[in-house]
């Protein structure tokens, strides 16, 4: 699974980052940074909801 | 063909939905309602429509357009009509929400947890001081978000009052008063925000004229119209969720005990009150800019959308046992703090204070009760927000 952020759609909602911790952070301005853009297997639900949850669409995965 | 539906209803309960949406969820999850004015709106009640709804590129927040829908009188004052950040599509709403985005993050509401903590602690020492019964509205629900706002903005807490008072008008007041407690909140933040552009203080107002009106990003006026926005927006929903929240609680003791036996499910506690409490009742009033198809519906441009959170947030396609009230569910998805750009600037504000709030009241105020029947409890508000006058508790001190 590979994870991608759109800083430009972020919202700063922080939905990721309460969701999966270990894969999104926020910087400065609020903004989504993807510290491990490629979770394993244990974080992939995790991301999953992530992104469902994401109100700015702004997350994608791939396999 | 079925006729549309009057919307919004109150409700006779202060934490279920009124009688009248079960059958307005059965039409849904698109269907048309009558507007008090007469007209007709469509209305999304489906929780994964309402997802697709608000973000979907076709649907403006354009309150000046002549197709907007018009829920109650007091919406058509020209204050409402021209909120800064609510009635904007982007690019513009995009651009005032980059200004504030830092100051609300969840990163940035992650810092001041210690600060909240100890203003609850505060509230809640005066209520165990007090001793039983109690007013919850007075003691907590209506002054914490109150002064959190306060001291985020740099606005002196001193005139909480004022601020509580025209909020609550501008939100459930008639459309006189709505317009005059506009009017006079405008007329406070003109001198407040001169005072800041003139010699800035620590707060956001004071940050953002430092940083976006000293460099001509933005006026004053537009300063006032971001704190106008932020100050009712504060005043309002989390206080209200905090009295529905803890009433619900108190109708569910054995969901109150597994609680308070498990204080570790108290985050997901707080997701299911604002699921099941649906304090914005409507979550989003719209227009569409362009055509929209949606749930096999062809909404066309002009025509008003509104988006009911009360019953998105119970809809059987995706909530297991939609009407319980479950403390430790796992599906707790709701559309409260809205979806899309527009989703709530402040709700990682919201939760940290409910959560810090429910924390100290449970643990620090045992058998805690309601101290009058539930059907007594003075209800306000109906498409907005929902609220309680009072909320009476008592507790074994």
């Amino acid at each position: 699974m590979r994870v991608t952020a759109d800083r430009e759609r972020c919202i700063s909602a922080g939905r990721c980052m309460a969701t999966a911790p270990d894969v999104f952070d926020q910087d400065d301005d609020g903004i989504v940074l993807v510290t491990h853009p490629e979770p394993g297997a244990a974080e992939q639900d995790l991301v999953t909801e992530a992104v469902d949850q994401c109100p700015a669409r702004a997350l994608e995965v791939s396999l | 063909m079925t006729e549309a539906p009057p919307y919004p209803q109150n409700r006779t309960c202060p934490y279920q939905p009124p009688e009248g949406y079960r059958a307005i969820g059965e039409q849904g999850p698109v269907l048309k309602v009558t507007l008090f004015d007469g007209r007709e709106a469509w209305m999304v009640t489906g929780f994964k429509e309402s997802r697709e709804i608000l973000t979907h590129p076709n649907l403006s927040s354009q309150r000046t357009h002549p197709g907007f829908p018009i829920v109650a009188p007091r919406f058509r004052s020209a204050i409402a009509r021209n909120l800064a950040l609510i009635a904007m599509d982007p690019p513009q709403h995009d651009i005032y929400r980059r200004y504030l985005n830092p100051h609300f993050s969840l990163k940035a509401v992650r810092r001041m947890r210690d600060d909240i903590e100890q203003v609850v602690r505060d509230f809640v020492d005066k209520i165990v001081e007090h001793g039983p019964p109690a007013d919850l509205i007075s003691m907590l629900a209506v002054p914490l978000p109150s002064l959190i706002i306060c001291r985020h903005l740099g606005v002196p807490y001193e005139d909480h009052d004022f601020f509580q008072d025209s909020s609550g008008k501008i939100m459930l007041g008639s459309e006189e008063d709505s317009t005059s407690a506009g009017q006079d909140l405008v007329d406070y933040l003109d001198k407040m925000t001169r005072r800041e552009i003139d010699n800035p203080t620590e707060g956001l107002i004071g940050t953002l004229a430092r940083e976006r009106v000293q460099t001509g990003e933005l006026t004053q006026d537009d300063l006032v119209a971001i704190a106008l926005v932020l100050l009712i927006a504060a005043h309002e929903t989390t206080s209200s969720t905090l009295a529905l929240g803890m009433i619900t609680l108190l109708e569910h003791p054995e969901q109150y005990a597994r609680l308070r036996a498990d204080m570790s499910l108290l985050p997901k506690a707080i997701e299911e009150i604002v699921r099941y409490v649906s304090t914005t009742d409507l979550v989003a009033v719209r227009v569409a800019k362009g055509d929209i198809e949606i749930a096999g519906h062809h909404i066309e441009a002009g025509e008003g959308v509104l988006v009911s959170g009360t019953i998105a947030n119970r809809d059987g396609a995706v909530h297991q046992r939609p009407e319980e009230f479950d403390v430790a569910r796992s599906d707790t998805h709701h559309v409260t703090f809205g979806f899309g750009i527009h989703q709530c600037l402040g709700q990682n504000l919201a939760r940290l204070q409910l959560e810090l709030a429910f924390e100290q009241l449970i643990t620090r105020l045992p058998d805690l009760r309601l101290a009058v029947d539930v059907d007594e409890l003075p209800i306000h508000g109906a498409g907005t927000v929902q609220r309680v006058l009072n909320l009476p508790v008592a507790w074994s001190s």
